[in-house]
């Protein structure tokens, strides 16, 4: 999983090495949109979250923080 | 980069956009008035097929109090009755079984998945953050939390720093937080793999009232601009946990001989689970827009020294109705492989270290498929409702457990105040 790992984040600096131009400040107006952000319902998150750390055994990847409970 | 007044529209727009780059740990209010408060209200019911049922409220307010600096608050309050699946296995005969208080029996009916009636909770949840440049492309985001329930408690803080380079079409993310859970099982902390009391007359072995465990969780991310309309996330996540790991409430069966399902002369034992687990995830997801539609979609897989590894697959895709009205499927799919202490059963003389019949340690997929709907109901309010439903089956050959379905519905409603 490391090498898949290594992997992703060698794919990731080179989307960013071919994109050195970038997209600039004044072409955002689609990047800018409240559903076009990474987590544009941060309720419906929130909840799916909660409802999945209980019923599953995996939890992590999107972020950190956030609390736990007993969820038996 | 020159920012003024006059500047406003697009510094705006820098402002939506370099908070896009950081979507996971900062949603900005969008159209947001810089005095008011952003508010998101939600109310989750949640019922499972026969077992436990939910009702979440979640209020969350953002207001910014300075220049790219906002402060986040969320309220919950989580109201969960019904039943619960206690771990033990179906019989061709009646069982009994103490409550875990132990001054009480429940019994189950021959050929019928034991659940332990007695599940019901409110837990009261409140998290905290602060958002703040600390310098030009770097911001920090600082959180607290606290989430208290009857039997458990949980206090932790997070930081995660962000810094934008690349014309801030990169952002190279990482987190950091911990929370110290307490946890108060009623009836108390059972000795691990003892048996469990049939009948009131006898006293569950205890090993205390109440117990501790430590979360550490960190964050390695980047998030990349791939074009005007595609943006790219990608998170490496490390977690350890120690403690007690243990769910005080879960027994296994014990059989006396691994092809049958009789009971052994001590029928039930409680679980005993690790003191520590090393968890890491990798995460990957995208966001790109259509013409108008947006498709959302990220992957997780999952590995931890429990020995379970899992794979998320989650795809939303927003159809634009037009009029400030949208339509939005989704559908997850998680691909679970079991804990190496996994047991359906015990067989009786060969009691492992370690043992759960928690069928969330075990094989399993989860499948929801689901639909919201959502509506501008102003330039600066929104109304959605979503309905989902969701299938827990067993994977695997042999013996089983039965499969869980659960209906998800949530209304939402968002406003400036």
């Amino acid at each position: 999983m490391t090498k898949l790992a290594l992997s992703a984040l060698c794919c990731c600096l080179l989307l960013a090495g071919c994109n050195l131009q970038g997209v600039r400040p004044w072409e955002r107006n689609v990047l800018a949109q409240k559903k076009m952000q990474l987590d544009p319902y941060p309720n419906d998150s929130y909840l799916d979250d909660h409802i999945y750390y209980s019923k599953e055994s995996s939890s992590g990847g999107a972020g950190v923080g956030g609390g736990g409970c007993g969820c038996n | 980069m020159q920012l003024n007044n006059k500047s406003k529209p697009v510094r705006h727009s820098l402002t939506l956009a370099t908070a896009t780059l950081l979507g996971s740990v900062s949603a900005p209010g969008y159209g947001a008035a810089s005095n008011d408060w952003e508010i998101d209200s939600s109310v989750l019911y949640y019922a499972e097929d026969g077992r436990v049922s939910a009702i979440e409220p979640v209020v969350r307010a953002r207001k910014t109090i300075g220049d790219d600096e906002f402060l986040t608050f969320r309220l919950v309050v989580d109201s969960l009755t019904g039943s619960s699946a206690n771990g033990a296995i179906a019989t061709t005969a009646a069982q009994t079984f103490t409550k875990p208080s132990g001054d009480a029996t429940y019994t189950t009916a021959a050929n019928t998945t034991p659940l332990d009636p007695s599940f019901h909770d409110t837990r009261v949840a409140v998290n905290g953050e602060w958002e703040k440049p600390l310098q030009d492309n770097l911001k920090g985001i600082f959180g607290a939390n606290l989430s208290k329930e009857y039997d458990y408690t949980s206090l932790g803080a997070s930081a995660t720093l962000a810094w934008d380079f690349n014309s801030r079409n990169t952002t190279f993310t990482t987190g950091l937080s911990l929370n110290l859970d307490t946890v108060k099982p009623v009836g108390g902390i059972p000795d691990g793999l003892t048996a469990m009391p049939t009948t009131t007359t006898f006293t569950k072995a205890s090993v205390g009232d109440s117990d501790n465990k430590t979360v550490v969780d960190v964050l390695l991310g980047i998030t990349q601009v791939i074009g005007r309309k595609t943006l790219m996330q990608f998170n490496y996540t490390y977690g350890q946990d120690d403690g007690y790991l243990t769910d005080p409430y879960k027994i296994l069966s014990v059989v006396t001989d691994a092809g049958t399902a009789t009971l052994a002369a001590t029928p039930y034992l409680y679980e005993q689970r690790p003191d520590s687990r090393v968890r890491n995830a990798f995460y990957w997801k995208t966001v790109h827009q259509f013409e108008q539609d947006v498709v959302n979609f990220s992957y997780r897989y999952y590995w931890d020294d429990w020995g379970i590894t899992s794979h998320t697959f989650d795809a939303r895709y927003r159809y634009e109705l037009g009029g400030g009205h949208y339509l939005m499927p989704h559908a997850r799919y998680y691909l679970q492989d079991k804990a190496d202490f996994y047991h359906y059963k015990l067989v009786d003389g060969d009691i492992p270290r370690y043992a759960s019949a928690d069928y969330r340690l075990g094989d399993l997929s989860t499948t929801t498929l689901g639909l919201k709907y959502g509506v501008e109901l102003s330039e600066n309010s929104e109304f959605s409702v979503r309905a989902e439903i969701m299938k827990q089956q067993s994977r695997g050959s042999g013996a089983t457990f039965p499969d869980v379905d659960a209906m998800i519905l949530q209304a939402n409603y968002s406003f400036l105040f």
